[in-house]
């Protein structure tokens, strides 16, 4: 029962909250709708017993989106006084989503203690005593190897792109030549002068 | 697992793999002064993991437990892959050499790098036996593809054709995943194998959708339409070399990938792709004719003649046989061989301060102060369109010969009719080089490479049919790997 009820609080935020993101006029606004789908979509997730993805979810993409959504604030030409401005009239309606969310948060935890739900077809059925981040742990170095590695080029390919697109070396600079530094001794700096009274140091 | 043989199988990505790094490594000590160094050693690198084919990467079979195919149509594939690769690395040193316009210009190098890691991504393409492969492959390609694509970073145009690039790429992708994952969710599977018995037992509706999607996605991969509208910008914009290569390998590798998803993954759906890749291969024929009529880039134009070509390489597949099967294979080897000659012309098109130029109007006249390179695109271009008795006709007739075959008479009518179009364009510039009043000369002086190149691509072109008998098997030994 708890489950049904989950799976539809849980669809139907992901959807309206899908939605909103498209609609919304303002991009902070779409912003916070997708964080918003994410975390029902990891709701859902977790109604299907792949708690390590919900987590993933809620790590990598709220994570991400938080990030974005920094860049959203810096470059766009958004006036916050405006912003701040309605903020009591905004009051019930973020009252409202907080509760939603609270209500999610009492109902994720209740349907992950009472057990994912059992799907009449799964191509791979979850063991029982295996954890999820086992069970991928002990595919992801073994049968999947070839694209794991494959996985590290894309990383690499992105960051030489990277480089490429932005670096660009600049004159004037002093780098550090620890070779040079280490191979100096103290004859080479040091110099002891027997300086007479009265008169100027020479250099 | 990983055991020995699986490791053996994918040897030339191995070989590539270990050469991109230790060439990353020299570039990121020694700096651009080795990138021509660096060229060559990728080329070496290339040519090494193109003799590995001949070993058990060659005929091999399945490795890491069917993730990756090791079969004769992977090597057919990885063979063109690899030599349109090097030709895009030879083409570079001179192009991004110091001009008067842009003294601080120099082969940066990270480019043949980045092509040896798109060669890795491209390898994995046409080996794919399971679609997280295909996707892996897909992206490494393509990202490394989006940073070609705006390599020269300071020109606003090769910018924007990155960003265009990335942007409508990733929606392809997007695309694509999603069709992947309806693919998973109703066969329950992720290899081609599984996903072919779950579309043999039914053809449900959500493996249609999926179905769908997937082609949607690769479609732009190959660009075609309707999902070509990236590729003129892209082509234009890019700079030439990485235009060379951007026409040629990654083309070879996403219609490979294409003909292996619909022969392994999806043929036993009863053909269910087939009136898609039929609709996919007329609209690219007759799009990529009539657009580039009014073009008066040659680098546009090109993109558009690559959209058409592929409509009549589609038409192989369309026939779903091996005979169709191989047929697109040898399309696409003898487009290849093309297209890397009608590029390596388009580059030595610079003008007295070494400027590229790349207008169709500044060709003409060339007829007489560049005799061998007017003779050499006009070679070209007539094969372009088909006209017998160069090779270009040969691959034109495979396919059609192939639909008809396989009983798509209206198919190959309407790709011989439509085939006129294409002539038109191809022979306007013909009449430019051979007949206008000579516009400035081009800079002369061209390396002794570069014509070699030219001169190899116009043999083949003009005594091509002598290749017949090693072409005609090798094909058909790729399509027979699939069926």
């Amino acid at each position: 029962m708890i489950h049904v009820l989950a799976f539809y609080l849980f669809a139907t935020v992901v959807i309206a909250s899908g939605a909103m993101t498209i609609f919304s006029r303002n991009p902070v606004h779409s912003v916070l709708w997708l964080i918003l789908a994410f975390f029902n979509a990891a709701g859902l997730m977790i109604l299907l017993g792949a708690e390590f993805i919900a987590m993933l979810l809620v790590i990598v993409y709220v994570g991400a989106v938080a990030v974005l959504f920094m860049f959203v604030v810096m470059m766009l030409d958004i006036d916050f006084a405006e912003l701040r401005a309605g903020f009591v009239n905004y009051l019930p309606f973020g009252l409202a989503i907080a509760v939603i969310l609270l209500a999610e948060i009492v109902l994720g935890v209740g349907i992950w203690s009472a057990g994912p739900v059992e799907l009449a077809q799964r191509a791979a059925p979850a063991t029982a005593d295996v954890s999820n981040i086992q069970a991928i742990g002990a595919l992801l170095y073994t049968r999947y190897i070839f694209l794991f590695e494959a996985a590290g080029l894309v990383l690499l390919v992105a960051m030489v792109g990277a480089i490429v697109l932005t670096h660009r070396a600049r004159g004037g600079v002093r780098g550090q030549n620890i070779d040079k530094q280490n191979r100096r001794r103290p004859q080479d700096a040091v110099r002891n002068v027997n300086q007479p009274v009265g008169q100027g140091v020479e250099l | 697992m990983i055991d020995s043989a699986s490791l053996l199988m994918v040897a030339p990505e191995l070989v590539l793999t270990v050469g991109a790094l230790v060439l990353l490594m020299v570039a990121a000590y020694a700096g651009d002064r080795m990138a021509k160094v660096v060229s060559w050693m990728s080329i070496a690198t290339l040519v090494a993991a193109g003799l590995t084919l001949l070993g058990l990467p060659g005929h091999g079979g399945d490795a890491f437990e069917g993730l990756y195919r090791a079969d004769a149509f992977a090597a057919y594939a990885k063979v063109l892959i690899y030599a349109a690769a090097a030709a895009s690395i030879v083409v570079a040193p001179r192009f991004f050499a110091p001009t008067a316009a842009n003294a601080s210009g120099a082969l940066r190098a990270e480019y043949p790098i980045l092509i040896l890691l798109a060669c890795i991504g491209m390898g994995m393409m046409v080996s794919a036996g399971d679609m997280m492969t295909l996707y892996v492959g897909l992206e490494l390609n393509s990202l490394a593809a989006y940073v070609l694509a705006s390599f020269m970073r300071q020109d606003t145009r090769s910018a924007e054709a990155g960003l265009k690039y990335f942007v409508l790429g990733a929606l392809a992708s997007g695309i694509l995943l999603y069709g992947i994952s309806l693919l998973y969710g109703f066969s329950g599977s992720t290899s081609f194998d599984g996903i072919a018995v779950a579309m043999g037992d039914k053809l449900s509706n959500g493996l249609l959708f999926g179905m769908v999607f997937v082609l949607a996605g690769l479609a732009f991969k190959i660009s075609a339409v309707p999902f070509h509208m990236w590729t003129p910008d892209v082509y234009e914009g890019a700079p030439t070399p990485v235009t060379t290569f951007f026409a040629s390998a990654p083309k070879v590798a996403a219609m490979g990938l294409t003909v292996r998803v619909a022969i392994e993954a999806l043929g036993p759906g009863g053909m269910a792709w087939q009136q898609i890749v039929i609709f996919v291969a007329l609209a690219s024929i007759l799009f990529g004719g009539v657009a580039a009529i009014g073009q008066t880039n040659i680098k546009r134009l090109l993109a558009y003649s690559s959209i058409n070509n592929v409509g009549f390489a589609l038409i192989g597949l369309a026939a779903g046989t091996p005979a169709g099967v191989a047929a697109t294979m040898s399309y696409m080897t003898i487009y290849v061989v093309m297209t890397i000659g009608s590029f390596f012309c388009i580059i030595q098109m610079r003008d007295r301060d070494g400027n590229p130029i790349e207008t169709i109007a500044s060709l003409a006249g060339l007829s007489q102060s560049r005799k061998g390179l007017a003779a050499a695109l006009a070679i070209f271009m007539f094969s372009l369109a088909g006209i017998p008795p160069l090779f270009g006709f040969w691959a034109k007739f495979l396919v059609f010969d192939a639909a008809v075959g396989a009983g798509l008479l209206g198919l190959a009518a309407f790709g011989i009719a439509a085939s006129v179009i294409g002539a038109f364009y191809y022979l306007k510039i013909i009449k430019t080089m051979y007949f206008d009043e000579p516009a400035a000369e081009y800079a002369t002086g061209t390396p002794i490479i570069e014509n070699t190149v030219i001169a190899l691509c116009a043999a083949v072109i003009v005594f091509g049919y002598l290749l017949n008998p090693v072409l005609d098997s090798a094909s058909a030994a790729a399509a027979a790997a699939l069926f």
